[in-house]
């Protein structure tokens, strides 16, 4: 519970809710612009998002970082706004401002006062298709880079790991490269690196345009049409197309010392479908098998058998998130109590995952697990941020809007025939990769 | 993301509501307890927010770290329930309870939905007042706590805090982490946890925030429900601490490729007259709501880190002006020349007109985005009855921030930024970088 382990935390979401009291409107500009609007008048607030279908899984060879880099160089000048102008104008505005990059998208956003929407997306618009690099903000911002590459994975030795988890999990697709770069890669990135990437990705027929809080669909369209509808189709947008994985035949291994390591630990990745378009189902069943076996720290599957009836652990865990464009993982992990061999605590996890396929699924905590999932639609209502995140992340993965209203129920109606099914399928050891993680033999008591 | 969101929470609540209407009611129960309550119809659920003033630096001698066990186990088993079945029980009601604690409170954060509210309470009150404290729940909940422990040892951020916090106080229980050391949490007995239970959760130092479905009279009959049967009287609450930190430079070598600081010296207490004055120049100097001078100078001009800040951090017993940042081992050394250069100017110097201008649009303008969501509410209404800021402090702070002159930053930026006595903790393996006593 109180735990502060944080592996892999990147690919533990929060539980996707929705619901159809979310209020949803959808329009497409002629310029090929989506929009939604989610209306919530809880507060005179509005966060406003543009989220561009591209992320670092969509980098050319050898330039990794750069769409993470370029998120970065967004914030300098545009045709109209000189270099850190944006966010200046938001923040004069009361308003906040940040951005984001993941494998399939990137995005922008402003948090601010409901009547100030016309102003930030002027900004917004601006840098759509105006963004004008200098020479001057490179190597200044790349160091910054760096030094966030440095202080969110060089400093973490789990983060570290993960890196060589999912490169090893990936022989071929970009999912195995991380998001923020490999270090000499990103060190060498220049100003046409950048600007090339913007060139071929950005525009708005390749961006989704989210609008959450206290507005109305009409003004949001009328100053939609006003601010983005003039900006033309950017011609270079292609349809996504990455390399596959060939098929995964033998289970890999691997083992990880850093004298940094708090908790030894053993992890555990397999390659697992994600949430497709107007096929969710397995996808459901498998965030619910994560949720049977770890979700919660006292009575999930894991936690019961490793913890409590026998302990031989002091945290286990299980995850999974669909929310991809391509094919994801289920992962696994147990810290045990200290002292214990690595390879006991993973025939121990295996031991439990084992009887978990035996037993079955526990109905009464399978239904504590659907309350769960139904209240968290009430709860989700009071939080604006996290409505607009589900849907622009929902659909700069290829999910359409009918997917993401959806997905509750269809978790809803998840079967315990459904969850060993997707157990059985996707608990094959030869699409694993296995780590131990270990400060390098010396056992702390 | 293109900015970090920095890791320094600050201990009070300068946060007031919209323009408009954060309409809060005091409530007193038919039993006494008093609450703070923005009622909030349209979601059918309530948050309610309470806490203990004290918190953790309320353990006894050579029992640190009781009380951070003893809240993890709070939710583990309650009358007849054993761990396993207050978690059921929790989730078949889809509520939440969060516990925690930090040096200043022990904290209950939580949400339940009207359809069973009733419920939801009654389980929470049976944490509250019959925990049992199994013994292997306190085995197994040990256990998680010392492999934090273990994990904070090993990182840059937790042992420059560590330092900091060592220089910086003293004896005062401030000193050390309230998450004790393995040795002392090693040794916690199931009595320890009893009484450290005893100490802290009592009426005599209770504050209560709600912002939901809920009205203030079906709020009235909750709090006596759920507090109403607390003992009256905990353990006597921490004195303030005497801040012995001095100017100079400590180093403390770790492998890794990015070292981490930690810096600052006494700040400026939250009921001074010149608070105001001081919170704004903070703005403009190393907040992090705009592009304030540190970052501007340390970031942005040159690269030398991801994210700095600097903080007024007003604790109950302590005032304290600090700042963070992380940056590689070879350019730590010029981030500090950097960070006391700015110190110094910002000392001599105080803000411009356009600066000051823009901190105070920022500030007001932002003030109500705060108000959005009923556990930000109601985290709000506790803090500010914590901070004994009045219940009309909402319609005043705005006016507050725009009655700052350039003068007031003046006078008060000499009082509040002293170079000399800036006091530096730095983790890594930094170039060029001298410890300085």
């Amino acid at each position: 519970m109180r735990i502060a382990f944080v592996a892999l935390s990147l690919f533990v979401s929060l539980f996707p809710v929705a619901s159809r009291a979310d209020n949803v409107t959808s329009f497409t500009l002629e310029n090929g612009l989506d929009v939604v609007v989610i209306e919530n008048h809880r507060a005179p607030v509005v966060v406003h998002m543009v989220w561009y279908k591209v992320g670092s899984a969509d980098e050319p060879p050898g330039k990794s970082g750069i769409a993470h880099f370029l998120e970065h160089l967004m914030f300098k000048a545009t045709d109209e706004l000189a270099s850190g102008e944006l966010s200046d104008t938001v923040s004069k505005n009361g308003g906040s401002d940040n951005a984001f990059t993941s494998y399939d998208y990137t995005g922008y956003f402003q948090r601010i006062a409901a009547d100030r929407l016309d102003l930030v997306m002027d900004m917004e618009a601006s840098r759509m298709d105006g963004l004008a690099l200098v020479e001057g903000d490179i190597a200044t911002e790349r160091d910054v880079v760096i030094e966030e590459r440095n202080q969110r994975t060089d400093s973490d030795p789990g983060a570290l790991f993960n890196e060589q988890l999912f490169a090893a999990a990936y022989l071929n697709h970009p999912y195995g490269i991380p998001i923020i770069g490999w270090k000499h890669e990103a060190h060498a990135l220049t100003l046409e690196d950048a600007q090339s990437f913007y060139d071929a990705h950005y525009g708005p027929n390749n961006a989704t345009l989210v609008v959450a809080g206290d507005v109305e669909p009409g003004e949001v369209r009328e100053l939609a049409e006003k601010h983005y509808g003039a900006i033309p189709p950017n011609p270079n947008i292609r349809q996504r197309e990455r390399p596959t994985e060939p098929p995964q035949l033998a289970a890999r291994r691997m083992q990880y010392s850093d004298p940094r390591i708090g908790n030894d630990y053993v992890t555990r990745i397999y390659l697992a479908p994600e949430r497709s378009p107007g096929d969710q189902k397995e996808a459901a069943a498998l965030r619910m098998l994560a949720q049977v076996l770890g979700g919660s720290s006292t009575t999930s599957v894991l936690a019961r058998k490793l913890q409590f009836e026998n302990p031989r652990a002091v945290y286990t865990s299980a995850w999974y998130s669909g929310r991809a464009l391509d094919q994801t993982t289920f992962g696994l992990v147990i810290v045990p109590v200290p002292g214990t061999p690595l390879e006991e605590a993973e025939k121990a996890l295996d031991q439990a995952v084992a009887e978990f396929m035996e037993e079955g699924v526990d109905q009464e905590e399978l239904e504590r697990i659907k309350m769960r999932i139904r209240s968290s639609q009430i709860y989700s209502q009071d939080d604006i941020s996290s409505i607009a995140n589900r849907y622009g992340a929902g659909l700069t993965v290829g999910l359409s809007i009918e997917d993401i209203e959806d997905w509750p129920q269809i978790l809803d109606e998840v079967t315990e025939e459904d969850i060993l099914a997707a157990a059985q399928k996707v608990f094959d050891a030869r699409r694993s990769v296995t780590g131990f993680v270990s400060n390098g033999g010396e056992v702390t008591q | 993301m293109i900015r970090v969101i920095l890791g320094i929470v600050l201990a009070f609540a300068l946060s007031g509501p919209l323009r408009a209407a954060v309409d809060i009611q005091e409530v007193t129960s038919p039993g006494g307890i008093r609450a703070w309550l923005v009622e909030e119809h349209s979601i059918p659920f309530t948050a309610l927010e309470i806490r203990f003033r004290g918190g953790g630096s309320l353990d006894r001698p050579g029992k640190r770290g009781a009380i951070n066990l003893m809240t993890a186990l709070i939710e583990e088993g309650a009358g007849d329930l054993d761990a396993q079945g207050f978690a059921a029980a929790r989730d078949r009601l889809a509520a939440s309870y969060s516990f925690d604690v930090h040096r200043d409170a022990l904290t209950i954060s939580t949400r339940f939905l009207s359809e069973n509210r009733d419920e939801a309470i009654a389980l929470l009150r049976l944490a509250l007042n019959e925990p049992r404290f199994d013994q292997d729940a306190v085995d197994r909940v040990r256990g998680q706590v010392l492999s934090n422990i273990r994990g904070d040892e090993n990182d840059p951020n937790g042992i420059a805090s560590r330092t900091f916090s060592a220089l910086a106080y003293g004896d005062h229980p401030y000193a050390t982490p309230i998450d004790g050391t393995i040795e002392s949490v090693t040794a916690l007995t199931r009595d320890d946890i009893v009484t450290a239970f005893a100490d802290t959760v009592t009426r005599d130092r209770v504050y209560v925030g709600a912002a939901g479905d809920i009205t203030a009279e079906e709020l009235g009959v909750l709090l006596d429900s759920l507090l109403g049967d607390l003992p009256e009287k905990g353990a006597p609450l921490p004195k303030m601490a005497e801040v012995t930190l001095d100017g100079g430079v400590t180093l403390v070598p770790f492998d890794t490729p990015q070292s981490v600081s930690i810096f600052g010296h006494t700040g400026i207490a939250r009921d001074d007259p010149e608070f105001f004055p001081a919170f704004v120049a903070n703005e403009i100097f190393g907040g992090s709501g705009r592009q304030s001078r540190l970052s501007l100078e340390v970031r942005e001009e040159r690269g030398l880190t991801y994210g700095i800040g600097s903080y007024i951090a007003n604790y109950d017993y302590a005032h304290l002006m600090v700042g963070q940042l992380a940056s590689a081992n070879d350019r730590m050394g010029e981030a500090i020349e950097v960070i006391r250069e700015e110190w110094a100017k910002v000392a001599a110097e105080g803000v411009t007109a356009e600066e000051l201008d823009q901190a105070k649009t920022y500030l007001t303008g932002a003030y109500p985005l705060r108000f959005d969501g009923n556990g930000n509410i109601a985290r709000i209404l506790v803090g500010m009855q914590i901070d004994h800021l009045g219940i009309d402090y909402i319609a005043t702070r705005n006016s507050k921030v725009e009655a700052v002159t350039l003068e007031d930053i003046r006078k008060v930026a000499k009082r509040l930024y002293r170079p000399e006595d800036l006091r530096f903790v730095v983790v890594g393996q930094p170039n060029g970088v001298e410890a300085v006593n």
